[in-house]
């Protein structure tokens, strides 16, 4: 057999590829720069291949190729959106893990040992955070372009994997921090297995593995639809997993817990990101024709997710699983935007990813401000008379939660709309009834803790706001003003995406 | 032309003022926020002079682009109805704030924070009421909750977080409900010609008559939990007395008319077979409104609950002239509308006054008021003869027209709903006899009288109260040809009056 020599078109592909540049570069400088150099040489290392990957993004935003790296990805329009949605994200979350306080000291060594308080005493503190979180942002750029089955689960496990180890990066309650690491890695083992499984039964169905040759074979309707079928099951499982969606969130409250908050933040929001991006590319490329065999289950587990999602999230007393169910019910919401099949429930989704994305990471940072003498304080009922004590904060958090719940003058409300709006246009009544009521539902439990810290009295127990620095500031007031903007002034953003959010097959 | 963004703009204008002034000058701020309501007010009434009475069009119309790619408008324009309750709330909310001078001062937060939400809200009640783009009505509609609900959590008294919350959840509900037919509409409007929020535009759409009614229920539940009708009104009492009588004025005032307002604008003029299918349903409803409000009013032993149940019975009172489908049941309605939000300022400030002065809401502790403190006593008098509609009031002449544009099509529910007159007597006497009348019950024999602000702030109130009731043209001018006009494009014509002397 004769080898054909790959050819690549670099400048599409550059984002990524100075991303993973950059994460190379972290791991060099992990290595070669002196203990004291190390934290500020990373964060600027790290921050500038973001921040050149999202002018790369921007400078070909206009372009689209289905033959950048052969037929392996696909760079159009929400491609590129997606990309530079995670990038942004990427952005502010990096400016939380900025905080080395979070993050361990020495992740090889054991919990309590003699080794990590040696290395707390004698500041030794490894930034390894960095790197990774460059290797999994790389693989988030991949997934959602990915036009073939076998670099979808690449670019799957290269995004998994850092955050597997990310997330047992906290220096506080290390053990907890540990088991999640360990769950998200088991069970993400896995859904990854599961999605193999099923690329496998795809490809015995349609001879191929490429987004459109699988389209044609289901649109010949040339191959064995119960490979088919199982083959879209199987893949759904995997991906479902990562976007925690029920019955395959059981991981997420435990990690999100688990995980250091800066961790958390990034990955509730860019993971969102990229796997519904990969989703919504699979389902409305290479499955389109098949919408039948799909529909009915996703719409099912879409209201399912939705009602689970709001109802559970109500009976949480810790404020990170209450956020984590919330991103449940988010992803049931989002799942609304893949059943819809049409270009408004395409645009809706992407702003939606978007806007709740960066409203998450937001949330998050204000989550790590909160804290006592051992680290954070998640406890819903030590935040109580928030509002008093440090009104801003309270404030700010109180805004992102009136986001998540869709209140209008919000990004959330807008994001919603159009979301559910397109579910409708579709068909897809039901879900929409369901995605509403559970939108009241979820009102309940967010205004409780908006109740939380503005009726009810402080109790005197040590906890305090941290002053935040100015990186985590800058994330709250970005994330503010985006949410704000996007509540009042879409139409810009709408436009844009309306304008270049185009699949190509 | 764009003299409603202006007229919205003011308030913002003074909340920017009072954002920047110290926290330390409470005075100033308040000053600030009575000049703000008291121009805006002015403005108004300036504007309402301007205003075409026999135009049914709308007038003072504006619209800029909002969000394109949906087909949203910020569009703004008004009609009589709009007129006369944007009238309203703009000259209550000068009230609110003189009457309510001292009210900030038991909040959670400063005085400051007070004053920048009334502000906020009195923005939002312009606007939902001048909105011709069901999107933009339906942002405002759901935005002035959050205002609303921390003046009564953070303002109020007694359980007022759960109250809070309560009115909030209720109200979420009820707006999630009509966002879901929102869509619906917006989706069918697509398929109809191209997507728009125009509610002229979205009142020619084709649909089922299935599809009209459900998409009915999903605004009609909404506005009946605002307006409130029973059984969805549980959450006003606690929401009345739990807050201050300045923020119960503007709840049960404005905010509520924004529900029976939305039945007229919304259910009438989108839904037009629906609202007809549900009339009899609805008018049911209302009259058990009027009777269990009045019922359960004569019941209470708490002032602030015995107005709240008041007002349910007068809100039945409105929701029946409404879907009684005829010009008179209308224009009584709408003008019901405009003297209740005066007749329940008046109790809520008075009352509001009595139990600051007492320390105590429980009518008992009241007693011979008359006598201690005659200029409130008499206030509260009259606010309280306003309330039972006492001829030479203004809600005489409302209820009156009401019920006979009730009867003339309904003659059974609007002979039922006349018992609620009685009664109304009998919730309106029998804590004005108790806390007015009689010996003077110990305790109450040093309460002083009203002061020359509160003098200032009452007045009005009783002047536009009495003025109504003796010459209520005026206003019947303005509101007369817009109700002719809905119910013309219902199509229905009046209902030949029945002569007796044929």
């Amino acid at each position: 057999m004769e080898f054909v020599a790959p050819v690549l078109n670099y400048t599409l592909l550059s984002p990524i590829l100075i991303l993973l540049g950059g994460a190379l570069i972290g791991v060099l400088v992990e290595a070669f720069v002196s203990k004291a150099l190390r934290p500020i040489t990373q964060l600027s290392v790290t921050l500038g291949s973001l921040v050149l990957a999202l002018v790369q993004v921007w400078r070909i935003h206009n372009e689209s190729s289905t033959s950048a790296a052969m037929s392996s990805v696909t760079i159009d329009g929400p491609g590129l959106l997606l990309q530079a949605s995670i990038i942004i994200i990427s952005i502010i979350s990096v400016f939380l893990i900025a905080d080395t306080e979070q993050f361990t000291a020495l992740a090889a060594a054991l919990p309590g040992s003699d080794e990590e308080r040696h290395a707390l005493q004698t500041g030794n503190q490894v930034t390894e955070v960095y790197p990774l979180t460059l290797f999994a942002v790389s693989g988030m750029l991949v997934f959602p372009i990915a036009s073939d089955l076998i670099t979808l689960f690449v670019a799957l496990e290269m995004l998994s994997l850092p955050l597997y180890l990310m997330a047992g990066l906290s220096r506080r309650r290390r053990l907890a921090s540990q088991e999640s690491a360990l769950k998200y890695f088991l069970l993400g083992a896995f859904s990854s297995a599961f999605f193999l499984f099923g690329a496998a039964f795809i490809y015995g169905f349609a001879s191929s593995v490429t987004f459109s040759g699988i389209h044609d074979a289901i649109a010949n309707a040339s191959g064995n639809d119960v490979f088919l079928l199982i083959g879209i099951a199987f893949l759904s499982v995997g991906l479902l997993f990562k976007v925690g969606a029920v019955p395959f969130h059981a991981w997420s409250p435990d990690v999100y817990q688990g995980a250091p908050t800066p961790v958390t933040a990034f990955m509730a929001a860019a993971t969102k990101v990229a796997a519904f991006g990969a989703m919504l590319r699979i389902f409305y490329t290479a499955f389109a024709n098949a919408e039948w065999s799909w529909t009915p289950m996703l719409s099912l587990i879409a209201i399912i997710t939705m009602v689970f999602g709001s109802l559970v999230a109500i009976a949480q007393r810790d404020v990170k699983r209450m956020l984590a169910y919330s991103s449940i019910a988010h992803a049931g919401f989002l799942l609304s935007g893949v059943i819809a099949l049409n270009k408004a429930g395409l645009d809706a989704s992407i702003f939606y990813l978007f806007a709740y994305g960066v409203a998450t990471v937001g949330g998050f940072a204000i989550v790590t401000l909160v804290r006592d003498a051992a680290g954070e304080v998640t406890d819903l009922n030590r935040w109580k008379g928030l509002g008093k004590r440090s009104p801003w904060v309270a404030s700010s958090f109180a805004f992102f939660l009136l986001a998540f719940a869709g209140i209008p003058l919000t990004s959330g409300f807008i994001g919603k709309f159009s979301i559910f709006s397109a579910a409708y246009e579709s068909g897809a009544t039901g879900v929409v009834i369901a995605g509403v009521l559970s939108s009241a539902i979820a009102a309940f439990f967010y205004i409780r803790v908006i109740v939380l810290m503005f009726f009810t009295d402080p109790i005197e127990d040590g906890t305090s706001v941290e002053i935040p620095s100015s990186l985590t500031q800058l994330t709250i007031v970005i994330s503010l003003l985006v949410t704000f903007v996007l509540g009042v002034f879409p139409a810009p953003l709408l436009n844009f995406i309306t304008n270049l959010a185009t699949f190509l097959r | 032309m764009n003299s409603l963004t202006l007229l919205m703009l003011l308030p913002l204008i003074g909340t920017a003022v009072i954002a920047a002034l110290p926290k330390s000058n409470e005075t100033l701020t308040k000053q600030v926020a009575l000049a703000t309501t008291v121009i805006v007010a002015a403005a108004t009434i300036a504007m309402a002079v301007g205003f075409q009475r026999d135009n049914v069009d709308l007038q003072f119309v504006e619209k800029y682009s909002w969000i394109p790619s949906f087909g949203i408008n910020f569009s703004l324009g008004i009609d009589g109805l709009s007129l006369v309750l944007i009238l309203m709330s703009t000259v209550l909310a000068p009230i609110v704030v003189l009457a309510g001078w001292n009210e900030a001062h038991g909040g959670r937060w400063s005085v400051k924070v007070f004053y920048v939400l009334i502000l906020v809200l009195e923005t939002m009640m312009i606007g939902v009421f001048a909105a011709t783009d069901v999107f933009l009505f339906y942002v405002i509609f759901e935005a002035m909750l959050i205002p609303v609900y921390f003046l009564i959590g953070g303002y109020g008294s007694g359980q007022r977080s759960a109250a809070a919350v309560k009115f909030l959840i209720y109200s979420l509900f009820g707006g999630l409900l009509m966002l879901g037919s929102i869509i619906a509409l917006y989706v069918m409007s697509g398929a109809q010609g191209g997507h728009t929020f125009d509610l002229a535009a979205l009142s020619q759409l084709q649909m089922t008559s299935t599809t009209q009614n459900v998409l009915f229920l999903g605004f009609f539940i909404a506005f009946a939990i605002k307006a409130p009708l029973w059984p969805l009104h549980t959450w006003l009492p606690d929401a009345a007395e739990s807050a201050t009588p300045g923020t119960s004025v503007l709840l049960l005032g404005v905010l509520d008319k924004v529900g029976t307002f939305g039945m007229i604008r919304y259910c009438l003029t989108l839904f037009p077979d629906a609202s007809k299918t549900f009339t009899p349903l609805i008018l049911v409803l209302s009259v058990i409104s009027i009777i269990y409000g009045a019922f359960l009013a004569i019941g209470q032993k708490d002032l602030k609950r015995l107005i709240a149940f008041t007002s349910i019975s007068h809100f039945g009172f409105i929701t029946m002239g409404i879907f009684a489908m005829t010009s008179q049941g209308h224009s009584g309605a709408t003008l019901y509308m405009f003297n209740h939000g005066f007749s329940t300022a008046a109790l809520f400030l008075v009352g509001g006054w009595m139990i600051s002065r007492r320390g105590s809401s429980t009518i008992a502790d009241f007693g011979g008021l008359q006598r201690v403190t005659p200029v409130m006593a008499w206030s509260f008098f009259l606010a309280g003869m306003s309330s039972l509609a006492l001829p030479g009031m203004s809600s005489f002449v409302s209820e009156f027209l009401v019920l006979v544009g009730t009867f003339t099509r309904y003659p059974v529910h609007a002979a039922i709903a006349t018992f609620g007159i009685v009664l109304a007597a009998l919730y309106i006497l029998i804590p004005v006899q108790k806390a007015l009348h009689g010996p003077t019950t110990p305790g109450n024999e040093e309460l002083s009288d009203l002061n020359l602000r509160e003098k200032i702030a009452i007045a009005p109130v009783i002047a536009i109260i009495v003025a109504l009731g003796f010459y209520p043209s005026p206003l019947l001018n303005v509101i007369n040809p817009a109700s002719a006009h809905v119910i013309a494009q219902m199509g229905f014509t009046d209902p030949a009056p029945t002569n007796g002397d044929k």
